[in-house]
């Protein structure tokens, strides 16, 4: 069935007793692609991380990895998905080698194939040298790659990837994107990985955006950001509730206060910013104007920012 | 990802958790100190201090005389095997909180290897511990032979299962250590104390060898109580069930105590 989506879900429910973690979520992923799951922390990336990995049963709805039902394959499942935890999943009184033995056993795979193939992903992320080292020894970024390691050792068809930037510096986030990509052109991979980072999501082909369990948007980065019109402009000035005020009833925008500056979106945003200048002279302290971000596009859907809470703990 | 089959999602799992138990138990000397060490303290402080005072009830009538530093060998071999179990199932909970078990829980293996992984890792430990131990006994007066070591190997291994699987059911829900440290003081000590291995049944009031009679441990004790005296005979002093009956009274619990944890492992996914 190679034409199924890799991921799949349908009217994907669940609820933690009385809370509403997730609503109703119809989210699908291509063969071969790269998703980004998208949105603040509690927003319920991390129950559809677990539901897709079979840690969790749903409240409702079905889901689909690489062709086999969550609830009925859960084994099949299991099977083909390889996860990277947001959690260290290594034990640290082993060596890299012997996690990456543990975990090749636990998925079937022994003897010299499974030797080869784990010294073949050490060396691919660094960790040739490491690899007779207790995990304890690693800093967190070379642990990190341990877990990524481990996650692929057998050949996954799907890799469910939970905040996998977390820990890492921002040349190894790139270079996480970057393997991902050789992933995915190289072997048909497919990559669906949460983040509440803009850039990381900015460098997958799809984006999906999740708030208070709700699937809100999805498309290619460039689409959903198309559906902010031309520009973002950003005013700083002494009064922006009355500012943001005035500047709507004179011009034919939609203006909005946030982090006590006045925000307009605008096509060709450079074109208005001679007009809002002269229309409240004196007024108006800077204006910046600016391609539009995934956070934008986030803040235009949902009147919040992404980064409101910066708490940590998801559910 | 092979095919599959038993082997790849049942004996390999297993395999490999098991020994991830001895390796791990073998870096963490601490480990070593608590389990061996404590009941061989506890045995030679209370040996010796209660061995004026103790006499075996009966003893006069057959002409047995056992000092308390035998009396309590096999109960203390006992011991050995149920704090080991215990530390080696606390480490499930330790599993949880580290991460580790994620990982496990998301792999195609069958629920039960997770369970055999851990239970005959735990025992594993247990046994080994036990043994060393049981290199003390010609220096007790116990009687050695051949047959009686087979015979206490054999016995040790069914109650180290046991006594691992109803570490591993206690630990299995728990998030916390100190929840398993209650359970422990409340429920794993006193069966230890009322099994026969500190004072046998038959000196005890009424309502105590009640107790007695129902714990399984008291059966485990009985059964390896016997085991070491195989050969030499006589040794068990006070009225203990038969052999027979000690050993399929342990049979029964380690198997019951696995299928209770496969069965509460399979319920959480």
């Amino acid at each position: 069935m190679p034409d199924d989506p890799a991921v799949q879900t349908t009217a994907l429910t669940h609820r933690y007793g009385e809370r509403l973690a997730l609503d109703h979520v119809d989210l699908k992923a291509k063969r071969g692609s790269i998703l980004a799951l998208l949105g603040p922390n509690g927003g319920g990336k991390t129950t559809l991380f677990k539901i897709l990995t079979t840690l969790l049963v749903p409240s409702e709805g079905t889901a689909s990895v690489a062709g086999f039902d969550v609830r009925r394959d859960r084994d099949a499942v299991r099977g083909s998905v390889g996860i990277v935890f947001q959690k260290p999943s290594l034990d640290d009184k082993l060596s890299v080698i012997e996690n990456m033995q543990n975990q090749g056993n636990l998925y079937g795979m022994s003897g010299k194939g499974l030797r080869s193939r784990s010294m073949e992903l050490l060396e691919r992320f660094g960790l040739g040298d490491r690899a007779g080292d207790r995990v304890a020894t690693l800093s967190g970024g070379l642990q990190r790659r341990v877990e990524l390691a481990k996650g692929l050792l057998h050949r996954p068809d799907v890799l469910i990837l939970d905040e996998p930037s977390t820990g890492l510096d921002p040349g190894a986030r790139a270079g996480l994107m970057d393997y991902l990509q050789e992933l995915r052109d190289r072997d048909g991979v497919t990559s669906l990985l949460t983040t509440h980072l803009m850039d990381e999501a900015d460098r997958c082909d799809q984006v999906a955006i999740l708030d208070e369990g709700r699937l809100i948007a999805t498309g290619t980065p460039a689409s959903l950001k198309g559906t902010i019109g031309g520009d973002v402009l950003t005013v700083r000035c002494d009064d922006p509730v009355l500012l943001s005020q005035k500047a709507s009833d004179r011009f034919d925008v939609s203006t909005k206060v946030l982090d006590g500056a006045v925000r307009i979106e605008r096509d060709r945003g450079h074109e208005f910013v001679p007009d809002l200048i002269e229309a409240f002279p004196g007024e108006i302290n800077s204006v910046t104007v600016g391609r539009p971000t995934l956070d934008d596009v986030f803040l235009h859907l949902t009147g919040h920012r992404l980064w409101d809470n910066g708490t940590d703990d998801d559910s | 990802m092979p095919k599959r089959s038993l082997r790849t999602t049942f004996v390999l799992p297993v395999l490999s958790l098991w020994r991830r138990e001895v390796v791990r138990f073998v870096r963490q000397r601490s480990r070593l100190v608590g389990a061996l060490a404590t009941p061989i303290v506890f045995w030679v402080l209370i040996g010796s201090g209660l061995r004026n005072s103790f006499r075996l009830t009966g003893a006069e009538a057959t002409g047995e005389s056992m000092d308390y530093l035998e009396y309590a060998f096999p109960g203390t071999m006992a011991m050995i095997v149920l704090f080991t179990a215990i530390f080696a199932t606390i480490s499930i909970i330790e599993d949880r909180r580290e991460g580790f078990l994620q990982a496990v829980i998301a792999a195609p293996v069958r629920r039960s290897a997770i369970v055999c992984g851990k239970v005959l890792g735990s025992a594993t430990l247990a046994v080994v511990q036990a043994l060393l131990f049981l290199l003390l006994a010609p220096l007790t007066g116990v009687p050695l032979t051949v047959g009686s070591f087979a015979a206490v190997l054999g016995v040790l291994v069914i109650v180290a299962i046991g006594l691992s699987a109803l570490g591993f059911l206690i630990a299995w829900p728990m998030d916390s250590t100190q929840g398993f440290h209650a359970i422990m003081n409340l429920v794993l000590l006193p069966m230890w104390m009322l099994s026969g291995a500190f004072f046998p049944a038959s000196g005890a009031s009424n309502w105590l060898a009640w107790i007695m009679a129902i714990n399984p441990l008291t059966y485990g004790v009985a059964a390896l109580r016997q085991a070491v005296y195989l050969d030499a005979g006589g040794g068990a002093g006070a009225a203990l069930p038969s052999f027979q009956m000690a050993l399929t009274v342990s049979v029964g619990f380690a198997v019951l105590m696995v299928a209770l944890s496969a069965k509460v492992v399979s319920s959480k996914g």
